[in-house]
This record gives structure tokens, sequence and C-alpha cells, in this order.
């Protein structure tokens, strides 16, 4: 018998007696407020990231230039912004280490945690949002949703290769309790909140 | 590769500029106030503080015994470690209630949590054949292992087939479990640890010794002297931002060149044939995405029906084991990248033999928060190493003995049996009382040899110091709410004596002792 037959067929003669129905999930009311916007930046503070408003339509990226400006390598993957290192080129991920900012757009995200989702169509390398030192992601205040509940009720989860929710920076506390970012990812993350662009029609 | 070939660059620690000046306070946020999340903040050790040898753990001799007492005694001798440790996990505990609180159907979720586990466990079979061709469906190979060493060889299997000579690895019980490190280097695989906590671990070639926190028993004077010795940083700076910064700097050129990455797994999905993992480093994304080749070795157990019970146990996962309401990066690996090999391996190594173990099968329900370990009044004073197993702590105390009743017999007598690892475990595992449900077992099994030494000597040795063992539950609302009376009390119990101990009501002790004990005979 295969591993695979051997251990199907323990767990059925192992089952144990009785009925155990799968519960239903109840809607679970929101904790946050209905300013999800502020709902959502504070949650993210907490966690350790930035959340700025986008500056003005001529310089929405305003409020992070100062990050951009130090930056030798930028990797974005967004129309607003066009850095120097083009992604869509990119043959291996290991080849965006030397990336200092990387600009990426979340699906979307989660005000009860702070959190925004990419997946790898946002991200084009998956890579760069933990090789890259620091991470502007852009984010539409209507793409924010009140919890995780409500999160994977999207169907993201079931259609990307990869997804996945970031909330803040890479952090470690492992060294006696001592929280530092930039573990191994991301030594700083900063959602600037700015509408998608519409699409063509 | 190893830290050998590190150009002197990397072996030197040279810093990443934007490192911060030595300083002993954890990140700030915006407004300047000192952050708390995702992990604990313990009162710093004074850099001038004296040193004081890290204990080590549990003496683990094949299949004798393990004695848990011996390695506590070391543990409670070294009172650095011991009030660190203590200080750091009851922070950690307090956080998780904080974070319990601010959830109104926080007790509603626990109750979902659980019966969502059982309906799972009790049609694991039907789930996994689910899991398996939904997997298959989204181009991922499965593999199933019996056993550790099935495990350890498949993996090779892969790696072989692809040429591979290095791995990097997120942390995983499941790969401690069986023996993963160690077989692979058997095989001249290198295998690089990508957890800080874990791989500080490595470098001082020692098992992790908490779920989520590996190095919790740790100081940074430790740290700085497994860091002075295994990757050349400054044997005089023990400055947590300097040590970490250090790692990064020596391990990512370790990532870059990896051939393979393989990851644990927190939750798998039936529905979608999606692995769940859950970190604040990145560094299980950093496995799955950065080599060319990525491997997920899932315990059959962490099987879930849909991706809408996400929503329950994301919610309950990080506020049990940390205080933080998710941790930094939850991530859904289902189908590999474009060019690209993706491999789940579905483990069992005892799984299935637990499920029909009646008292114990629904330890199977575990999600590794360490909620149980930060609780627990032994296990903060004696550190997770004293018990010589992969699992520590309460959930360890059920589920080691499931893998060994010999070597791990005296491990359920290791627990005040107050009762508290059940009260704040997310899936509501009965834990006191399959401990409890153990010793008996054991009893009636004869395989307590500690026994004649005194009975619980184990919990014995870790609260036979009052004063600090009343330090250690200064938080409570009263010693009494916590001290186990029959442990306090039994006359067959050597260290009750020899202390004194807060008054209680002897009558309900006797009423206890006579049910439970007496109809057992002199030996229970
Ligand atoms: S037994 Fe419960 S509290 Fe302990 S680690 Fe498992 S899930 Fe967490």
């Amino acid at each position: 018998m295969s591993a695979r037959e051997t251990i199907l067929a323990r767990l059925r003669a192992n089952r144990p007696a009785g009925d155990f129905p799968l519960p239903d999930v109840p809607r679970f009311p929101p904790l946050v407020g209905d300013d999800l916007v502020a709902e959502f930046t504070e949650r993210l503070g907490k966690m350790g990231g930035r959340v700025e408003r986008a500056g003005s339509p001529s310089d929405p990226f305003a409020p992070v230039r100062s990050r951009l400006d130090g930056a030798a390598v930028i990797a974005s993957a967004v129309p607003e912004f066009s850095g120097n290192r083009d992604l869509a080129a990119v043959a291996m991920p290991t080849e965006v280490n030397d990336v200092d900012v990387a600009v990426v757009r979340a699906r979307f995200g989660v005000a009860e945690t702070g959190s925004v989702l990419f997946t790898q169509d946002d991200l084009i390398v998956n890579a760069v949002a933990y090789l890259a030192q620091h991470l502007i992601v852009l984010l539409d205040p209507a793409d924010i949703l009140v919890n995780v509940q409500a999160a994977y009720k999207r169907p993201d989860f079931g259609q990307a290769a990869y997804a996945v929710l970031h909330t803040g920076p890479s952090a470690t506390a492992d060294i006696e309790g001592v929280l530092i970012h930039g573990a191994q990812g991301v030594r700083s993350l900063t959602v600037l909140l700015l509408q998608r662009k519409k699409q063509a029609a | 590769m190893s830290a050998d070939d590190l150009t002197p660059r990397q072996t030197e620690g040279v810093l990443h500029p934007e490192v911060r000046a030595p300083s002993d306070e954890s990140e700030r946020g915006p407004g300047g106030e000192r952050l708390q999340h995702a992990e604990a903040a313990s009162k710093p050790i004074r850099a001038d503080a004296p040193r004081e040898p890290q204990p080590r753990g549990a003496k683990v001799r094949g299949n004798r015994p393990i004695d848990q007492a011996e390695a506590a005694e070391r543990f409670l001798a070294a009172p650095m470690h011991q009030k660190a440790h203590d200080e750091r996990l009851w922070d950690v505990r307090r956080k998780r209630d904080v974070a319990a609180h601010g959830i109104p159907e926080w007790e509603e979720l626990r109750e979902l949590a659980s019966q969502i586990k059982t309906h799972t466990l009790t049609h694991l079979d039907r789930y996994l054949e689910q899991f398996e061709a939904a997997a298959q469906a989204n181009g991922v190979h499965v593999h199933w292992a019996e056993d550790g060493a099935d495990h350890n060889r498949i993996v090779l299997d892969i790696l072989r087939k692809h040429g591979a000579k290095s791995l990097v690895k997120s942390k995983s019980m499941l790969t401690e479990e069986c023996g993963f490190r160690h077989f692979m280097a058997a095989h001249e695989i290198d295998v690089i640890e990508t957890d800080l906590g874990e791989r500080i671990q490595q470098l001082d070639d020692e098992e992790p010794s908490h779920v989520v926190m590996p190095a919790v028993h740790k100081t940074r004077l430790d740290v700085a002297e497994v860091f002075a010795r295994t990757l050349g940083t400054d044997p005089d700076n023990d400055d947590a931002h300097y040590l970490a910064e250090s790692q990064r700097e020596t391990t990512r050129p370790l990532i870059l060149k990896a051939d393979a990455g393989l990851t644990g797994c927190n939750f798998a999905i039936a529905e979608t044939g999606t692995v769940v993992t859950c970190t604040n480093e990145g560094n299980a994304d950093l496995s799955g995405n950065v080599p060319p080749l990525q491997i997920h070795s899932i315990g059959i157990e962490k099987l879930i029906p849909r991706v809408e019970h996400l929503g329950v146990f994301i919610r309950l996962l990080s506020r049990s084991a940390l205080g933080s309401p998710i941790t930094q990066y939850t991530s859904h690996f289902r189908g590999p990248r474009p060019g690209t090999e993706m491999h789940m391996v579905l483990v069992d190594n005892g799984r299935s033999e637990r499920l029909g173990m009646e008292e114990f099968w629904t330890s199977l329900k575990c999600i590794r928060c360490g909620a149980c370990m930060n609780t627990c009044p032994v296990y903060r004073r004696s550190g997770g190493l004293s018990y010589g197993a992969t699992y520590s702590g309460p959930i360890g105390l059920i589920i080691d003995p499931t893998f060994n009743k010999r070597k791990y017999s005296t491990l359920p007598f290791s627990s005040t049996m107050n009762g508290s690892c059940t009260n704040v475990c997310p899936v509501k595992i009965n834990i006191h009382e399959q401990i409890f449900a153990w010793r008996k077992v054991l009893a009636e099994e004869h395989r307590i040899p500690l026994l004649k030494q005194g009975m619980m000597k184990a919990a014995g040795a870790v609260l036979s110091r009052p004063a600090a063992y009343r330090a250690a539950i200064q938080t409570a609302d009263s010693a009494l709410r916590v001290l186990p009376r029959f442990a306090v009390y039994n006359p067959a119990n050597t260290w009750g004596k020899k202390r004194e101990m807060p008054h209680a009501p002897r009558q309900s002790f006797h009423a206890w002792y006579r049910e439970n004990r007496m109809k057992k005979g002199q030996d229970a």
C-alpha cells in the first residue's frame, strides 16, 4: 500500500465516533467605526507601518518624496510612477536584491488589522516585496474592507497563485523582546492613499 | 554554502547604513511612542549586567525518560535567564488577554474554531483528498509521507532531481519533529534557517525552545556570544539592533544563493489547495518566492475546509500567540510561479494514530499559537529546552508521549494542573484534563520511574521557591487561584511539605484527593 493509502485508511479506521457537523460562521459586526481610513491608519500605525495621503494631483508622491530621493534603485509595479528598474524584465527573483524602494499597488486594505493584500499580479515579481529595502504601497481609500472576515470573502484567495496580507514592515523581537523592523524583509512600509486610475473604457 | 564561504564584508557584519545607533529601545512609531506590535517587549537587561552562562536543556539519552526536573533545576539556578524568560512570556500572555478582550465575540470564535477543527479531523480523509485534487489542479506536486523519515527522503529526492545543494527554510515545527536539519546535513545539503530566532538556535546547535519564539530562553548576551562565535560579530556588542542587522546581512546572501526553499504550514485549505503561513519577518515569503524550487511541508492536521474559515483562525492565531491582531505577513501559496516547480508534502508522523486515541485525539486541533506555554508557570520557570522534546509546555505534555511513551513518560507530571492553559487555548483543547489522563495511563502502565523519587518532582523543582514562584504569578489575582491544591498538600508529594504555602481549605483538597487519588491506590 502506498503511504497515501495507508494514511487515508488509518484515518478512516481511527475516526472518532460521533456526529461533528461543520458550523456556520456568522457574520460578525466589524470591530471598527465608520471612518475606515482613520481606523486603517491607526491600526497599521500600531503594526509599524505609516499612512500618507496623496499630495496634489500634480505631485501625488510628494509625501514620500524624501524616501524616493534617497533611493538609487526604484522598482515600480504601478503606472502612476516610473522607477528605474523594470520589473517586467526581471528573469530571476534574485535580481531585485539591490532594489532600495519598491512601489506597488494593494488590491485592498483591511481596517480591522491595517493590512494590505497583494497577489502575484500586483507585485509582478513576488520577491520584490521582501528583498527591497522599503515598500511604498498605493491604496485606494475605496478599497478598504472592514475586517478580516470580509477580506476572506474576496475571490482573490481562490484565484491567485500567491496572495499575501502585509501588515507593516518585516518585524522581529527574537532577541530579548526588542522590537526590530527589517528582520529579513522590508525595513519600512508606507501606504500612500491614492485613488486607482480609472480603467480606459 | 556555509558561513565560511562568505566574503570578509559579510562575516565582518558590516551594517547597512540605516541601522540605528545602539540603543536599548524598541522601534518607535511616527508619534514617538514605543511600538508594541506583534512581538513582546521585555525589560532590557543592562549591558553591564554580569554574564551568566546560558543553562542548557534536558540531557537526552536515547530512549531513557527525560529528567525535566533536573534541567529545570539548572534553569532556575540561572536567575538572570529565569527572570527574563518568565517576564517576557508573562508580558506576552498579558498582551494576549488585552487582544482577546478587545473582541466581543472572542468566546464564540474559540467555539467556532474548535468545532471547525473537530469536524475537519473527523472527516480528514475526505478533506485531504479534496486538498490533493485542488493542489494538483493548481499544478502542484503532492506527496504523502507516513513518518518523518519518509518526509525527509521525499524532500531529498526532490532536491536531488533538481541538483539542489542548499535550501532556505522558514520555521516549521513539523520539520523539527522529522529531524530534517540533521538528516539533510548528513546528505550534504545546506539548510539555512531564515527566522531570526530559529537561525540563532541553528547557529548555537540547539532546538527551538518555543513554538513561536524559538530563542526566547536566550538573553541578548547569549545571542552576542553565539553570533561572535559563528558570524564574527563584535563579542562586546550586545545591542539587539546590531545583532539582528548582522544576521540579516549574513543570511541574505545565503537566501539569494539557495537552490530551494521550504516552508511549514499554519493552515491548509481543502477547497483551494492553498498553504497558509503566518510570520512576522516575511521569511516564509522569502523561502517561497526567491529560490527556483519551492516545497511546503504540511502536517495533515493543518487542514481546514474553506477559505472563509481563515476568517476565524487568523483572527485568533496572532492574538493568542503574541497579542497582535494579525502577524505582519499572512501568506497564501496556491500555485507555482511561472517556470518553477512547487511541491507539497502531506505528513502523518503519528497523527492518524493519535486520531484513534479516545482521550487525546482533540490535541490534533492545536494551531501552535504557544498561548498555553506563555501562561504555564512551569514552562515560564523552566524553559522550553528542559522538556527535551520538540513540543514543550502544556501541549507538549500531551503530544510528546504519543511520539514515545517511554522517553516522554515523565513530562505529564511537569504541570501544576492549574487549568490556565485550557482557558487560553484558542481551539478549546481541554489541555489540563488530557495531562491528567496521561498520568493515569502512565501510572497504569507503570511507566513512571521518577514517581518513586517523589510525586510531582518535575513541577516541584520549578515551584520549590515560594518567593520566586509568587513573583512569577504576581499578576494573577491571588496565588491561591493558580496553585494546585492537590499538588501542594498531597502527602505523597515530597516538595509540598517543606515550604510555606498560602492557606487553602484542606477539606476541599481531601475531597478531591479521595475522589481522584485514593481509589487509584498508593502508587497513583
Ligand atoms: S494547545 Fe492551544 S494554546 Fe497551546 S499551542 Fe496549541 S492552540 Fe495554542
